[in-house]
């Protein structure tokens, strides 16, 4: 009883178990949902799959299915990455329990009902539990916007390579309170439209709309809201693993400012689509200073892997291939920075392409070409993301070595590949003709399987590890139960004004 | 030996990747693409949605879509009367153009000549020489494809006929039913040509070739292939898959012309009797072809017959 009792503090009261947690249900989710589509339909798997779990698939609720996929699994990226948020940025521990908890419920709530809706049938009881859950991640985000306020002398900048104003508030903190509020209120672009379904609004994939010359507000509030909540989840890892890197110095001062302009006006440039024709102006912008604070983000980070590692050698002039080896020595934290540049060729140098070149090719090309394009860069977005907080995650759980150097370098190599193949796929029609399209469809087919393959072998395996852990007494999970937070620097401390503040509430 | 079985392996690859296709195989379907189905006037329901649209008129539309023996009779007779002529490797037409609304982004249509059916193109099933356009042997029941909607426009106009517009292309393709696809609520991968069709044309020629004949999908077996029989209530085949269809409307501030039907290239949810595929009006594609409408002229309540177009 004692060990499920220790379990259960483990998965539900410690960060590492929530992270875990969420990690592991994402996997499942994808390996499972991953049979229904693709070539699995040709080989039969799906059919199976359909009616080994009895699955309930119209053909004209495609659309709606879809978005109750992606809606859990964001929901659940936004989950792992607030756990982190709150392990990483000081607050009261109440407050990090508090957002915790309710998170935990809304996401778990959000999957279990909305899965259930999209796949297993229509009833009110599911959707209306999987808005439950969803309104409790939302309340989750007013909690966790009241607990990074930045404005409040409780935690202060004492190290002053952290950037920070005069009077010592946490300019990291603000950049995080700023995506938290912007991504609640983009949240309300979602809902408002969803309160006026199948009144005034009707299901949609925004990438079906491409070419209507005339949308609808609500249709359009949509496609800003998918964009923005994407972007902000980007800038949230952004955050994130900047403090994993104890991003700090004058790089640190120049980013935290940018970033949170970029955001600002990147999230008004979003929601200005609904009623100007400027959006996008905003938004490239806004881009343009979130791309450049995430670029002081590597640069602080690969100088910072080779100048540890070179330290760690005692090298004292080293060369520039020392320096080279020395940036590729750990993956694991090189990785997330990498896939970081290797975005701008797969996501944003495609997206700035499409976008010059929109009317002399893309609009060209039929409508399904653009559309394989358009959904391509984002799939490979947020996939992206999922390595980096793959990647941070295995150096949460410790692993070291000669292990780490593998994972590390397979899930860069086989999601560059996969991501590298999908970004060719989806630009094909500029090199080859439709006629002489068929090897290289089946070729970056082919690798784009194989890449994406094997970091679910990779990640299935690693889950099978933690659940034998779960046997062993003294496991992973009683380590980390024992030291349940992230093990890094944080910008801000606990202030004689904090102190102060505990007291007063304590003595009521 | 080891290198000589390496070689051996890397040269047959080679032959089969580079030698292209092999000689293409007349297959009968039984189907005659020179038949025309009515489709009474009334109410049926439109798009994902089910929206509630009426056609309050009688329409005729060809059973399947237009073959390349059908067209490349066609070009023959229009190049003769002079109303298409052969430049820089095209089959070359005039189009009155299209209104102008000053839209963003809009592209301007003007009156002139536009590109028919680009000759170059080794996806072109037809040939071309001493002034006589011919089907490629085997291709001859073949949809044609390659073809510009201005192109599938001076076709139907030649006749007297015109294209359908997505309207009546969805209530021919639905009938007044709820239907997802043309027959039902399912596709199976023997009912019509899409992406995961395990057909008989992959199994017998080369990879390049992806289109069947029209109304391949019948119920009948080829060489032991048994087909399922894949019409929709209006008796029409390859309503889903095998090629996009252009449709006629012209959609104001766009311009694009909207393509129905998805085709071999195409997962089963494109199959579906609403989702649309665009492109410019001189686009065109190995996968997308055309079939036409017209205005009754037989018995009511009876499909007429044509071979003016053969």
């Amino acid at each position: 009883m004692k060990k499920i009792k220790d379990l259960f503090h483990f998965f539900f009261q410690t960060t590492k178990g929530l992270i875990l947690m969420g990690i592991t249900a994402i996997s499942v989710i994808t390996a499972i949902w991953g049979m229904l589509s693709g070539p699995m339909v040709e080989w039969g798997v799906r059919d199976f799959v359909v009616n080994l779990l009895g699955m309930d698939l119209q053909s004209v609720e495609r659309s709606g299915r879809i978005i109750m996929l992606y809606h859990v699994i964001a929901m659940i990226v936004v989950a792992i990455e607030v756990y982190m948020i709150t392990s990483i940025v000081p607050m009261r521990r109440h407050q990090r329990a508090n957002i915790n908890n309710t998170i935990t419920v809304g996401w778990i709530t959000t999957t279990i009902f909305g899965l259930a809706f999209g796949y297993f049938g229509h009833n009110y009881f599911y959707h209306g539990l999987f808005l439950v859950g969803q309104s409790l991640i939302f309340f989750a985000g007013l909690l966790l916007t009241a607990a990074l306020y930045p404005w409040r002398k409780h935690f202060l900048v004492e190290n002053k390579d952290y950037a920070h104003t005069k009077a010592g508030y946490d300019l990291e903190r603000m950049a995080f309170f700023i995506m938290a509020v912007s991504m609640l209120i983009s949240a309300g672009f979602g809902a408002v439209t969803g309160s006026f379904w199948s009144n005034g609004h009707e299901t949609f994939l925004a990438e079906d709309l491409i070419r209507n010359p005339d949308k609808t507000a609500l249709q359009k509030a949509v496609i800003g809201h998918l964009h923005i909540m994407l972007t902000l989840i980007a800038v949230a890892i952004t955050l994130i693993v900047g403090r994993w890197m104890d991003f700090k110095g004058k790089l640190h001062k120049i980013a935290m400012p940018t970033m949170m302009f970029g955001t600002i006006v990147i999230s008004g440039g979003v929601w200005s689509v609904v009623w100007t024709k400027m959006a996008h102006t905003f938004i490239y912008v806004g881009s343009v200073f979130v791309m450049f604070a995430a670029l002081l983000l590597v640069i602080h980070s690969w100088g910072k892997l080779i100048r540890d590692r070179i330290a760690e050698q005692g090298i004292e002039n080293p060369g520039f291939g020392q320096k080279l080896v020395a940036l590729f020595h750990d993956p694991i934290k090189f990785g997330p920075f990498w896939q970081m540049v290797f975005m701008n060729f797969t996501v944003s140098g495609v997206g700035i392409f499409m976008a010059v070149k929109l009317e002399e090719i893309f609009r060209v090309w039929p409508a399904r070409e653009e559309r394989i394009t358009l959904t391509g860069h984002w799939h490979i977005l947020s996939a992206i993301i999922a390595t980096i907080i793959l990647m941070y995650y295995i150096d949460i759980w410790g692993i070291k070595g000669k292990l780490r150097k593998w994972l590390g370098w397979t899930i860069i190599i086989g999601s560059d590949i996969a991501f590298g193949a999908a970004t060719i796929f989806s630009m094909k029609r500029l090199f080859v003709s439709e006629y002489d399209q068929a090897s290289i469809v089946n070729w970056t087919m082919l690798l784009m399987d194989f890449g994406l393959g094997i970091i679910l072998v990779l990640v299935g395996g690693l889950l099978i590890w933690r659940l034998k852990d779960l046997f062993s007494s003294e496991g992973f999970w009683k380590k980390e139960s024992d030291s349940p937070e992230l093990d890094l620097e944080r910008t801000g401390v606990l202030t004689q004004a904090g102190r102060d503040a505990i007291e007063k509430e304590m003595e009521i | 030996m080891k290198t000589f079985k390496i070689i051996l392996v890397v040269s047959l690859f080679l032959a089969v990747n580079l030698l292209g296709e092999k000689p293409m195989e007349y297959v009968e379907t039984g189907v005659n693409p020179n038949t025309w189905s009515l489709v009474p006037a009334g109410e049926f329901y439109f798009g994902q949605h089910q929206h509630v649209k009426n056609i309050d008129y009688d329409y005729e539309i060809m059973v399947t879509n237009v073959t390349n023996r059908q067209y490349s009779n066609y070009l023959n007779d229009a190049l003769e009367k002079g109303s298409i002529y052969i430049e820089r490797d095209t089959v070359w037409g005039y189009h009155p153009g299209d209104p102008f609304d000053g839209y963003l982004h809009e592209w301007e249509i003007p009156a002139g000549d536009y590109p028919h059916v680009p000759l170059g193109n080794p996806g072109l099933r037809l040939t071309y020489g001493e002034g006589i356009f011919s089907p490629k042997s085997g291709y001859e029941n073949h949809p044609m494809v390659e073809v510009s909607w201005f192109g599938a426009k001076a076709y139907a106009d030649f006749f007297g006929y015109r294209l359908p517009t997505e309207m009546e292309w969805e209530k021919a393709a639905r009938g007044t039913g709820t239907n997802d696809y043309p027959w039902g609520n399912t596709v199976q991968r023997n009912q019509a040509n899409y992406v995961s069709s395990h057909n008989l044309f992959k199994k017998m020629f080369s990879d390049v070739v992806k289109t069947t004949p029209v109304g391949f999908y019948n119920g009948r077996s080829y060489d032991g292939y048994q087909t399922m029989e894949g019409i929709s209530p209006y008796g029409l085949y390859d309503m889903a898959g095998n090629v996009y269809q252009w449709t006629g409307d012209d959609h104001p501030k766009v311009h694009y012309r909207y393509m129905r039907g998805g085709s071999y290239q195409s997962y089963e949810y494109s199959l579906r009797v609403w989702p649309r595929n665009s492109a410019g009006p001189e686009y065109s594609s190995m996968s997308l072809g055309f079939r036409c409408a017209r205005t009754p002229i037989g018995e009511i309540g009876a499909p007429a017959d044509t071979t003016s177009a053969e």
